[in-house]
């Protein structure tokens, strides 16, 4: 399969749907796994990865999710495609440029991947959109039951999965959520988020993992223990204690802007609006930075019933809201309907849509080939430009 | 964003530097900031950790016991010093190998865990996961005590006496 064959929409986990989607982007449960009777990737020759490698793929290749499912070969694909995984979330950047031979096998909608030969044998991954974390957890589980029919796990009475780094030792489980928090951001309260995250034992990162700056206001929220703590309990603590909190802290701070500070929410979103509507140029961190107030206004139409004169016009851009991409795979703009205004103008569909397809990997995959900055500056303007004025 | 030195690549490491008052800014790639001497946040943590609690830890040394990093695990070759050196072990058995020398690392990572209660692979032989279970009831049954929650630690030690 050609990546050309997704890069033109968005994702299913990135949809804009799924429950509490306003605050909670998406949710991802990984698990971390190696083969007993290997030794770890790190003391690996060239040859040993190779066997684990073609030993995973076969296995993964064979499993039935109700999907189609494709493998990429990382350490021989272009250094573009790699980019593109790393933004669409399906690789790390790690596995990205790492070193010998290794893969990912992805379920075409993107709900599922396997990273082989990352840090650890196999991270398998599952996301959804919106807070599924049971869901995720779930449909891992299975996955993971189906993958161990075949081949046998490193996994000690003791300790658990057995890992190469024994920071994920045990449960080898990583649960995180990706979240946007705008509201916090400008109440000047996402440093308080940070400390209570941090004094929780959580990780908190960017939008493309570790490493990464908080672009677009997004964050991704995870755990740090994975021993001695069961894999249901890890989740019901997020589901049931650390989300709702932060989702009730956000809507907090969204209720208190449109309550104290109507007027400086307007000014951020006509100027976000302004921007994106009439520049030539935008840099990529710009665009992230100035779509996150608009899907802020959107979400804040419909959660919050505002009605400022800036968020109403916002509710009326763009009629045919589909950016269109050079190589003509954007797709139709279903689902984008009774989204704000319900008449299939601007939703938060669309702004995702732009959040994703304007990244610089994608711009470059979707236009056919590399670009310099400048010239992506101006693509990426010219995109967001035409899905907001119609 | 382009990288201020190299100009070529993606500028993923943003710094805001305040000295007297005055802010800078700088956008570096990953490359260009390891060769300025900017160390890159993601990887500092982890070793951090590993060496201070490598290094420093074990008690052992004021003992006066042999000095553990010249014990070689013989499936992997792997040493401590490597381990140290690359954040990651060679082998699954480096568990056993450097079972106590890990210790605090696992514990400090994992807030003072030192033993699975997840997941347990379903082609464990059966007398093995029943072990494991049993284990597991029995932690449960003395954190119950230990809160004080006696209907749950009952509850627990009719499990575990079906079990045995």
């Amino acid at each position: 399969m050609k990546l050309t064959e997704i890069s033109g929409n968005i994702n299913e986990w990135f949809s804009g749907d799924g429950p509490l989607a306003d605050v909670v982007v998406s949710s991802r449960v990984r698990l971390a796994r190696n083969l007993a009777g290997h030794k770890f990737l790190a003391a690996c020759s060239v040859g040993e990865k190779a066997a684990i490698l073609k030993k995973l793929k076969d296995v993964l290749m064979e499993l039935k999710l109700g999907d189609e499912v494709f493998y990429i070969g990382i350490d021989k694909a272009p250094v573009l495609e790699r980019r593109f995984l790393v933004e669409r979330h399906l690789i790390s950047q790690h596995h990205a440029f790492g070193k010998g031979p290794r893969g990912v096998v992805i379920a075409r909608r993107e709900f599922f991947t396997a990273m082989i030969n990352e840090e650890d044998h196999l991270r398998l991954q599952v996301l959804k959109a919106g807070c599924q974390l049971r869901e995720c957890i779930e449909q891992i589980d299975r996955i993971d039951d189906t993958i161990e029919e075949k081949i046998e796990y490193a996994f000690s009475p003791k300790y658990g999965y057995l890992t190469a780094c024994p920071t994920n030792l045990g449960t080898g489980i990583r649960v995180s959520v990706m979240l946007h928090l705008p509201a916090l951001k400008m109440t000047g309260q996402i440093e308080k988020f940070l400390n209570a995250a941090k004094s929780l034992g959580l990780a908190v990162r960017g939008l493309f993992g570790e490493g990464t700056e908080a672009a677009g206001d997004f964050y991704q929220l995870s755990n740090q223990i994975s021993l001695g703590v069961s894999e249901k309990d890890i989740v019901s603590r997020f589901e049931q204690a650390i989300i709702p909190e932060i989702v009730e802290y956000e809507h907090v701070a969204r209720n208190r802007l449109l309550a104290k500070e109507a007027g400086v929410l307007d000014d951020k979103i006509s100027r976000a609006m302004a921007l994106l509507k009439n520049a030539n140029l935008i840099s990529s961190q710009e665009a992230l930075f100035l779509l996150s107030h608009i899907r802020l206004g959107l979400n804040m139409y419909k959660h919050q019933g505002a009605s400022t004169p800036a968020i109403k016009r916002l509710c009326s851009l763009g009629a045919d809201s589909t950016p269109s991409t050079s190589s003509g795979q954007a797709s139709s703009p279903q689902g984008d309907s009774g989204d704000a205004g319900g008449t299939g103008r601007l939703s938060i569909a669309t702004v995702n849509r732009l959040f994703m397809l304007t990244l610089p990997a994608h711009l470059q995959l979707n236009y056919g080939k590399e670009l310099d900055s400048t010239h992506r500056d101006a693509l990426r303007a010219q995109i967001i430009r035409s899905a907001l004025n119609g | 964003m382009q990288c201020e030195v190299c100009q070529s690549r993606e500028a993923t490491i943003h710094l805001t530097e305040i000295s007297d008052g005055v802010r800078t800014e700088m956008h570096l790639c990953e490359q260009c900031a390891q060769e300025q001497g900017v160390g890159v946040k993601s990887n500092i943590p982890l070793n951090e950790l590993l060496s201070n609690l490598l290094a420093v830890g074990p008690k052992e040394e004021e003992t006066g016991e042999p000095v553990e990093s010249s014990e070689t695990c013989p499936h992997c070759g792997y040493t401590l010093e490597k381990f140290r050196e690359k954040a990651v072990l060679g082998c699954p058995y480096d568990y056993e190998v450097f079972e106590k020398q890990l210790m605090p690392l696992i514990k400090k990572a994992h807030d003072g865990a030192t033993a699975h209660c997840g997941k347990i692979p379903s082609r464990m032989p059966r007398d093995e996961q029943k072990q494991m279970e049993i284990v597991r009831l029995q932690r449960q049954l003395d954190e119950a005590v230990r809160n004080e929650d006696y209907e749950l630690a009952a509850k627990l030690r009719d499990k575990l006496a079906g079990n045995k």
